[in-house]
């Protein structure tokens, strides 16, 4: 066991040294190892979110409110379908029930060309998920056909997949989204089916990023029904096609009656920008129309001179000017009671485009840079005086061998730490609690092993027997004993989460690095002490 | 150098008469840390439960408690605790989990904001939603289930079932005494505390396997003795090992308890805990078992492959 072969020595000795090659990018700013040839290893630790601050966001689609959209979206699409410009079809009976849209078709002689019409609305999509069958296009809806009643129900696959379809558009929106922002280097995840993972280290106003995030930003535009005051409207009951929706511009009334169907959309602007009125100087959003939107918006401003149109955002109704003169230009401006950075805001979030849905907060982790540093510099004080503690205690009670151990242990830091480097692995709060316990545990594989050769030699055996001895013997034992801590890490990181994860990730390596150092590397040291010396009696 | 000795070379403690006592105090901690768990509860933390929290650092001076408290009394959030945290500087906010639903957690957070606006710093601000707090819980539960039961695979793979059994009773008196040692101080039982008890697991099952390893050691060496002498002889050998690794962790831990911060001083409270509760029962509960279940040395399976490396090199030592 004392024999390490040219070859042997040359690699244990090379996984130490690339221990410490790994580590060393970390004493130095991330500036001055840019600089440095590409040969060397250039990773740094990756800082988890609660060491360098940062928000960790996960949202989830509302799928009950886009089950409500959608069939409602789906009864205009029948309406639509049944009376077109052409043809008209008598129907009756057109409503959401139990999540069911069913329509019932009056003119019982045109049933086939009714059918021919409302088919294609089971809106065939193409499925991501490779199935099993074969096919890969599955029908959002399903539909029945009862008499001369149709109904429309989701299909579990199609709604699925529709799901699936959302969080990815929502990825590209939120990216979208946080680019403007233009500071950080975020991390948008899909999580499971119907969830996003929104990461961003450092930044120092989690509520801003919130909001851009959050934001479902859908924006229309509505006629307003001046019949009657939104308040009248409430008390009494909206006329059909019409909806009472609230206003957050504390300059008109706290609600408006509005046409139920908007005459514009969030989808044909190309661009938002924050701009001040020139009169009041106070922050407003300046948009512009695509050419369809721009012609459109002309008309319906040439139509209505004198009447006021409502900017409605997520149901809110943000301002409700009057039409003074046709707007020709495709272009307009949006003013409320903006502050400089809601109007910012909001000039972000029409660029970026609305969310497909609306998302969700699940859970929110929040740390501040104070408390990351903080965390930082605790973390950095207990493995210092943990390391010396411990390598003062075993120098106390091994003397020289004790020194080999802890020329391992130092040994085993570096590895941990270089490994963590090399793989790009997170180190978090727990992930430093998780070395310190390594500084801990780690001599214990030297304590089975001196034990055993103090056992050894007691028993009678020539220094350099009780040395083979007691390495060969405890091998077994270390093995199990770390195996089985191993079994919990990974257990650990397979169903944790988060720092949590960090914790295991550390614990498992320093696991491997403390099985290396103490039996591969300290048998090293210790082999050659014992050539240069030829000892006659084991200080331990 | 004289170097320390923290156990003598030779003991012969007779470890296996004490499980007179060491059986019934464990029974006894195992059914009060049941009942406390049930009577008193753990303090939940939202990891589990759901709810916010915000950590606020003031920015002039210590911060005054009662003040805080009575600044979010008529929010009307229902229980709130605030306690300081760390330093007096430093105030944690817990607030329970809202009904109605996901959103209303939201709420929480920006009422706060508004109440205190700049005037403090906002160190820590964490939201769990019902949803996420029902799957972490179902996670961290199977988590140690799952550990428990990997534990008890490897041991009877690599011992018998007895050592199995016997570890993994060990292992579930350590888990119950810390869960039961949580109820008692009633600190807050979050992620961190799973992690806490999965390296619990850990730790004592290193101990015991420590212990076991070289009572399957002696059994094949000294085939005439009694059990019980083969494992007084075992845990005495193993003492001095035992001893100064639970130092050598204990003293890491207690470095950690005092200067690693307050985020994860109920982690390293919890692993103090442990490895004292672990050391214990690898000595004093997994040994005894196995007399206790009747483990009869003669009657063993022979494992052909370890048993020829082992039993080699018991006899020519190289």
């Amino acid at each position: 066991m004392l024999y390490f072969s040219r070859w042997k020595s040359f690699l244990v000795l090379g996984v130490v040294l690339f221990g410490i090659l790994a580590t060393i990018p970390n004493f130095f700013s991330k500036e001055m190892v840019a600089k440095w040839p590409s040969w060397l290893p250039g990773q740094q630790l990756v800082l988890g979110l609660d060491l360098q601050g940062g928000v960790y966001l996960l949202y989830q689609v509302d799928k009950d409110e886009y089950r409500t959209t959608r069939l409602k979206a789906l009864t205009g699409e029948i309406r639509r379908a049944l009376r077109p410009s052409g043809e008209k079809i008598g129907y009756t009976d057109l409503r959401i029930r139990n999540g069911q849209v069913q329509v019932t078709i009056r003119d019982t002689d045109k049933i086939d060309e009714a059918r021919k019409r409302l088919e294609p609305l089971v809106n065939p999509l193409v499925s991501t998920l490779l199935s099993v069958s074969g096919t890969s296009a599955v029908n959002e809806f399903s539909i029945e056909e009862e008499g001369a009643t149709f109904r429309y129900q989701f299909t579990e696959s199609g709604f699925d997949e529709r799901i699936r379809g959302i969080v990815s558009q929502s990825i590209e929106v939120i990216r979208r989204r946080i680019d403007e922002l233009g500071t950080t280097e975020p991390s948008i995840q899909r999580q499971g089916t119907d969830r996003i993972l929104v990461e961003a280290p450092g930044l120092d106003d989690p509520e801003r990023l919130k909001e851009l995030v959050g934001t479902t930003a859908r924006l229309t535009f509505h006629m307003v029904d001046t019949s009657m005051t939104g308040e009248q409207a409430e008390q009494s009951r909206p006329p059909p096609g019409t909806i009472v929706l609230q206003s957050v511009d504390s300059a008109g009334p706290p609600s408006y009656l509005l046409q139920e169907n908007a005459i514009l959309g969030g989808e044909d602007l190309v661009d938002a920008q924050t701009t001040f009125e020139q009169q009041t100087n106070e922050p407003v959003v300046s948009f512009r129309f695509n050419t369809s939107g721009g012609i459109k918006f002309a008309t319906i401003t040439e139509r209505n001179v004198g009447r006021p149109f409502a900017i409605v955002l997520d149901d809110k109704v943000i301002s409700a000017p009057v039409i003074r003169e046709p707007i020709r230009g495709g272009a307009g401006i949006i003013s409320g009671s903006f502050t400089v950075e809601s109007a910012n805001n909001l000039a972000i979030l029409l660029r970026a485009g609305a969310l497909p849905a609306k998302l969700i907060i699940n859970e929110e982790r929040t740390v501040g840079p104070g408390l990351g540093q903080d965390s930082i510099d605790a973390g950095e004080i207990a493995t210092t005086i943990a390391a010396i503690a411990v390598l003062t205690f075993m120098i106390l009670t091994y003397g020289l061998f004790g020194i080999f151990s802890n020329i391992a242990l130092l040994a085993n830091l570096f590895l941990i730490i270089g490994l963590l480097s090399i793989l790009g692995a997170t180190l978090t709060l727990p992930g430093i609690a998780g070395i310190v316990l390594t500084v801990g545990m780690a001599v214990d594989a030297n304590v089975l092993i001196y034990e055993r050769i103090r056992e050894e030699a007691r028993q009678g055996r020539s220094p350099l027997n009780a040395i083979d001895a007691g390495y060969k013997r405890a091998l077994a034992t270390i093995l199990d004993a770390n195996i089985t801590t191993l079994l919990a890490a990974v257990i650990l990181f397979a169903l944790g989460s988060g720092p949590v994860r960090g914790f295991a990730v550390t614990l498992a390596i320093g696991i491997v690095t403390t099985v290396f150092t103490a039996f591969v590397f300290s048998r090293y040291l210790i082999a050659q002490w014992v050539h240069a010396r030829r000892p006659k009696a084991l200080p331990i | 150098m004289r170097l320390f000795r923290f156990i003598p070379d030779d003991t012969s403690i007779a470890f296996m008469r004490h499980r007179r006592w060491s059986f019934p105090v464990s029974a006894l901690l195992i059914v009060a840390s049941i009942v406390l768990f049930f009577v008193n509860g753990l303090n939940l933390g939202i990891d589990f439960q759901g709810g916010t929290l915000i950590e606020i650092g003031t920015k002039d001076g210590p911060a005054n408690i009662g003040e805080i408290r009575s600044k979010l009394s008529d929010l009307g959030f229902g229980d709130v605790q605030v306690q300081e945290f760390g330093t007096p500087n430093d105030v944690l906010i817990r607030i329970v989990r809202q009904e109605g639903g996901e959103e209303a957690q939201q709420e929480v957070v920006i009422k706060v904001r508004e109440r205190f606006q700049d005037t403090v710093e906002y160190r820590r601000v964490e939201v769990v939603g019902p949803r996420v707090s029902e799957e972490l819980t179902r996670a961290g539960t199977w988590s140690v289930l799952a550990a428990l039961f990997a534990v008890l695979a490897y041991i009877w793979f690599r011992f018998e079932w007895h050592f199995a059994a016997g570890a993994v009773a060990a292992l579930v008196h350590d888990v119950l005494l810390t869960i039961g040692m949580f109820s008692v101080v009633q600190l807050e039982f979050n992620l961190s505390s799973i992690a806490a008890i999965l390296t619990i697991v850990g730790y004592s099952l290193n101990d015991t396997v420590v212990v076991y390893d070289r009572i399957r050691e002696n059994l094949r060496r000294y085939k005439k003795q009694p059990l019980s002498n083969i494992l007084d002889l075992s845990i005495n050998q193993t003492l001095s090992r035992t001893a100064l690794t639970s130092i050598t962790t204990l003293i890491a831990l207690i470095a950690l308890f005092i200067f690693g911060g307050a985020v994860i001083k109920s982690f390293t409270f919890a692993m103090i805990w442990g490895v004292v509760v672990g050391t214990y029962s690898s000595i004093f509960i997994a040994a005894p078992l196995l007399i206790v279940m009747r483990f009869v040395p003669g009657a063993r399976t022979v494992e052909p492959k370890q048993d020829a490396s082992v039993g080699k090199s018991d006899k020519q030592p190289s």
